[in-house]
């Protein structure tokens, strides 16, 4: 089975804020031409910091947000011509945050027995069995599903939203920042528990971080975003040890290493400051932080183009080794 | 050592008192500074490292209280100083920066004001040359354009900016000591990188000394030269930074050190399942008795459910302290 | 109800002011629903003007009224009729204000434009006006007391209706919500709903307090409730000549309406500590 889960084709995404009184209407363009696709089975990293798109991009995958531009194609149809309900079948989510993902007045049980009801299980002993077996899956315990979320620590509810999103046995589940927003010592926990169910359930993921040592550690392929646009894509191994992308090398450069294992000298970290999506500079969009801008950076946006088998990257100079 | 340190703090007790009953927020905390040093701190959400900081720098507010211990500040004990005293030490010789840059800015106040009051307070300069030198202050900490800069309100500035201001406030007067809580977590991980390098490269030039803090223990260890590792209260873990990532002692350290998965480790070893930490960090009102971490301990043994550990001194390298505080440690 | 298992929770919150507040309410509702068998005559038809205006004593314990009515049987059954404008009147508006607010905060757009345009229309006249117009219109009545006040007084509610639910919508499990499937009219009344209910009711018990004072006010202005039918209002407008020279007809339903309102702000105030669900939290 070749053929994708997930394909993106030239995806874009524009917001249009401000007013016409309050200083003019400007065009957001949270996410500019994207192109990339994920494969049944497989984890893509998605990395990036403020302001690159990643949740938008998320967003309108799910079916969140309509594109302005470009396809989204979800197993093998278009994502606007499928139904509510089976887009919901096929894609989920895991949130960032898990004291704000789940509602504060309804049981575990329910918010794990709500959905298969909505989507047409009417047989209660099936609704129950599922939801045990969702329950035991994740690590919770079945004298838990009559509490509130309250009750439970960050790591537990983390586990619950995990449940949740793969009680409809969905076949792609993106992970938005999934261990962010927890206490260092249990994210071991919660990856390991995401990739044995990736192994267990068949599932594909986007995983989104913004700690490049989870991308590296779960990932088969990683895609990179700045301001809107991939800047580099391609196997793991590739990204981390032969970066082509002043941007990506930037990324690594930045993550404090005792042991000096990154692939990546100290000097290649950015200069200065993101800039805002609204005003992204002309040409390639990081050159005003690149160590190796040349005015054809300013020019000339670069295409996305092959440096290798499977690796892409949209830099004048990708073919520099620095 | 052979210089008397800049700060010490030895056997600080933090009491929060809720709803009638007193617990140890923090208790037997003891570490020194050396003048110019980078000292870390490092451990989760809730295990005491920020109300240390709080405590050196007398801002702890109720329910939280210090129940013990001493804060001796360049041979001064301050731990019983007067609100006068301490505001005179704040800022002249004790900065600190927090973690979120917009809750600890004044909103209503251009930027530039702000680091000029700090001479003004500090120094008893004229307003004139207070704002002069808050405009050299912002090209230190590398603000493009200070000149213009110095007018904005902090909403006009990013998130980087914001901290490059705060870095600015807490060391315009050249404090010995500059206390950092998370500077840099609310942050990308470029801006990240070069807010740490400027904090690094300040404080070098000024001879300032860091209390930096932070759960990051990679962050830490890769600026600071002694790192101290907290858990629910206590310290568990004293090393040279080198030592605590390459032969941590306590099972906690071993916990992390070994859980959070590292660049360049799966090119190495393959996708290797990461080696948990089981359980959940205790809460103040719950803490386990003996030692703190046996519920989630590989090591756990009788005596650790009954006896909270001492501190056993380590053979260190250097002179450099270096102690752990765990009845299997090693 | 997940809402009343919360509630269960070993320590009750909301303290003094629940059993105080729900205390005189229960009270009221008692004193209006056992009426006939507490009232010591019929309020309107037992008038003997011998007995006009006799001070509160052994056989008339609120004395009664120029006609000789018994004014402690007439408070007993009026408490039926101010009680159900309170609460007639209110639930008529928390059901407007809330679908209102509740669907413009959630789909915005020139849905949400239309309401909240309409919203600071109502809040810019001013209620009792309106309700004046209204019942000037439809004549006296009790039913035309509920359509005036039912009608005008909604704006707060659809207000505090739409904050909430704009300061809900960005909450994960909202979203978690549309990602599996919920449809916009189940996530509305399943999701959202049950988050903002604290708020909601006490604007609902507030508004129940303020809906007696303007049933007083409309009856007191003739408008309202006319005799000899006993409402405290009424009552009072009656009274309103001889406050010096028969006080015990104005005191009477006076104290009843105060301590009516009371009652509700009181409970009001404690439901809304105890349907906190954070207020339940050990963390």
């Amino acid at each position: 089975m070749g053929d994708p889960l997930l394909a993106l084709d030239d995806l874009a995404v524009h917001f249009k804020v401000g007013s016409t009184l309050g200083g003019g209407v400007h065009t957001l363009k949270a996410v500019d031409g994207v192109t990339l696709d994920v494969k049944p089975g497989e984890c893509l990293g998605l990395v990036g910091e403020s302001g690159c798109g990643k949740s938008t991009l998320a967003l309108a995958i799910m079916g969140l947000v309509p594109p302005t531009r470009g396809h989204i194609n979800l197993d093998g149809r278009d994502l606007m011509q499928r139904e509510r309900l089976e887009t919901a079948r096929t894609v989920q989510m895991v949130f960032q945050d898990p004291y704000a993902s789940l509602n504060p007045r309804q049981t575990v049980r329910r918010t794990l027995a709500d959905p298969l009801r909505i989507h047409g299980v009417s047989d209660k002993a099936e609704v129950e069995a599922r939801v045990v077996d969702m329950m035991a899956k994740v690590g919770l315990r079945p004298e838990h599903a009559d509490r509130y979320p309250h009750e439970f620590s960050g790591g537990q509810r983390q586990r619950i939203g995990i449940a949740r999103a793969l009680i409809l046995k969905p076949k792609l589940v993106i992970c938005d920042e999934p261990v962010s927003a927890l206490d260092v010592s249990i994210r071991a926990q919660i990856i390991n528990l995401l990739l044995e169910l990736k192994d267990e359930l068949g599932l594909a993921y986007i995983m989104i971080s913004h700690d490049l040592g989870v991308v590296e550690h779960v990932s088969d392929r990683v895609a990179v975003m700045y301001l809107g646009r991939i800047v580099e894509q391609g196997g793991w191994q590739e990204i981390f040890e032969n970066p082509r992308h002043p941007y990506t090398r930037a990324l690594i450069a930045a993550i404090p290493d005792p042991f000096h294992r990154a692939a990546v000298s100290a000097r290649a970290k950015a200069k200065g400051e993101i800039p805002s999506a609204l005003n992204p500079p002309p040409g390639c969009h990081f050159h005003p932080r690149c160590p190796l801008k040349a005015d054809i950076c300013v020019a000339q946006a670069p295409p996305l183009e092959a440096v290798a088998a499977g690796h892409r990257a949209a830099c004048h100079f990708r073919d520099r080794r620095d | 050592m052979s210089t008397d340190p800049l700060l010490e703090v030895d056997g600080l007790r933090i009491a929060l008192t809720s709803g009638g009953t007193t617990y140890n927020a923090a208790e037997d905390v003891s570490f020194e500074i050396g003048r110019g040093e980078a000292f870390g701190l490092v451990g989760e959400s809730g295990c005491g490292k920020s109300i240390t900081a709080l405590a050196v720098m007398g801002l702890l507010k109720r329910p939280l209280s210090l129940a013990g211990g001493r804060i001796v500040l360049d041979g001064e004990e301050i731990q019983k100083a007067s609100p006068a005293r301490m505001r005179e030490l704040r800022g002249s010789r004790i900065g600190m920066i927090f973690q979120e840059p917009m809750t600890a800015l004044n909103p209503l106040s251009p930027v530039g004001r702000q680091i000029a009051e700090m001479f003004v307070l500090h120094q008893k300069a004229g307003w004139s040359e207070a704002m002069d030198r808050a405009e050299e202050a912002l090209r230190q900490v590398r603000v493009p354009s200070p000149a213009r800069r110095i007018k904005d309100y902090p909403h006009q500035l990013s998130g980087g900016m914001r901290q490059r201001v705060m870095i600015a406030i807490a060391l315009a007067c050249s404090p010995e000591l500059l206390i950092a809580d998370e500077p840099t977590t609310a942050l990308d991980v470029t801006v990240q990188a070069e807010i740490i390098d400027l904090m690094a490269e300040l404080c070098a030039a000024k001879g300032t000394a860091i209390l930096m803090i932070s759960h990051d223990l990679g962050l830490v260890a890769n600026m600071c030269r002694r790192v101290a590792v907290m858990y629910a209260g206590r310290i568990v873990e004293a090393q040279p930074a080198e030592a605590i990532f390459a032969t941590p002692q306590h099972p906690y350290t071993q916990g992390l050190v070994n859980s959070l998965p590292r660049l360049g480790e799966r090119s190495r070893r393959g996708q290797q399942k990461l080696r948990e930490i089981a359980g959940v960090v205790p809460s103040i009102q719950a803490y386990p008795s003996g030692c703190r971490f046996n519920p989630r301990c590989p090591r756990a043994t009788e005596v650790c459910l009954t006896t909270p550990p001492a501190i056993t001194p380590l053979p260190a390298a250097n002179s450099a302290e270096a102690l752990v505080r765990c009845h299997h440690h090693g | 109800m997940t809402l009343m298992t919360l509630k269960l929770a070993p320590k009750l919150r909301g303290g003094t002011s629940l059993w105080i507040g729900g205390g005189l309410v229960a009270l009221a509702v008692f004193v209006a629903v056992a009426a006939p068998l507490i009232a010591r005559t019929d309020p309107v038809m037992d008038a003997n003007l011998m007995n006009a205006e006799i001070p509160p004593g052994w056989e008339f314990p609120f004395g009664t009224d120029a006609q000789g009515r018994d004014i402690y049987s007439r408070i007993v059954y009026g408490a039926r009729i101010s009680l159900t404008v309170g609460v007639g009147s209110q639930i008529l508006n928390s059901l407007i204000g809330v679908s209102l607010g509740l669907t413009a905060g959630y789909w915005g757009g020139w849905w949400d434009d239309i309401v909240t345009g309409l919203t600071n229309l109502m809040l810019a006249i001013p209620s009792l006006i309106f309700a004046l117009a209204i019942m000037a219109i439809l004549g006296p009545g009790l039913t035309s007391l509920l359509a005036a006040l039912g009608l005008t007084a909604w704006s707060y509610s659809c207000r505090i209706a739409r904050a909430q639910v704009l300061s809900l919508k960005s909450q994960g499990y909202i979203q978690a919500a549309r990602i599996l499937g919920y449809g916009d009219l189940r996530i509305m009344f399943t999701q959202v709903l049950p988050n903002i209910l604290g708020p909601l009711i006490v604007i609902a018990t507030l508004g129940m307090g303020t809906a007696i004072l303007s049933e007083a006010a409309l009856s007191f202005l003739g408008l309202g409730i006319r005799p000899p039918f006993p409402s405290w209002g009424s009552m009072l407008s009656e009274a309103r000549d001889q406050i010096n020279t028969v006080p015990w007809l104005s005191i009477f339903p006076g104290v009843a309406i105060f301590l009516t309102v009371l009652g509700l702000n009181l409970l009001g105030d404690g439901l809304r500590d105890i349907l906190d669900p954070q207020s339940t939290t050990r963390r």
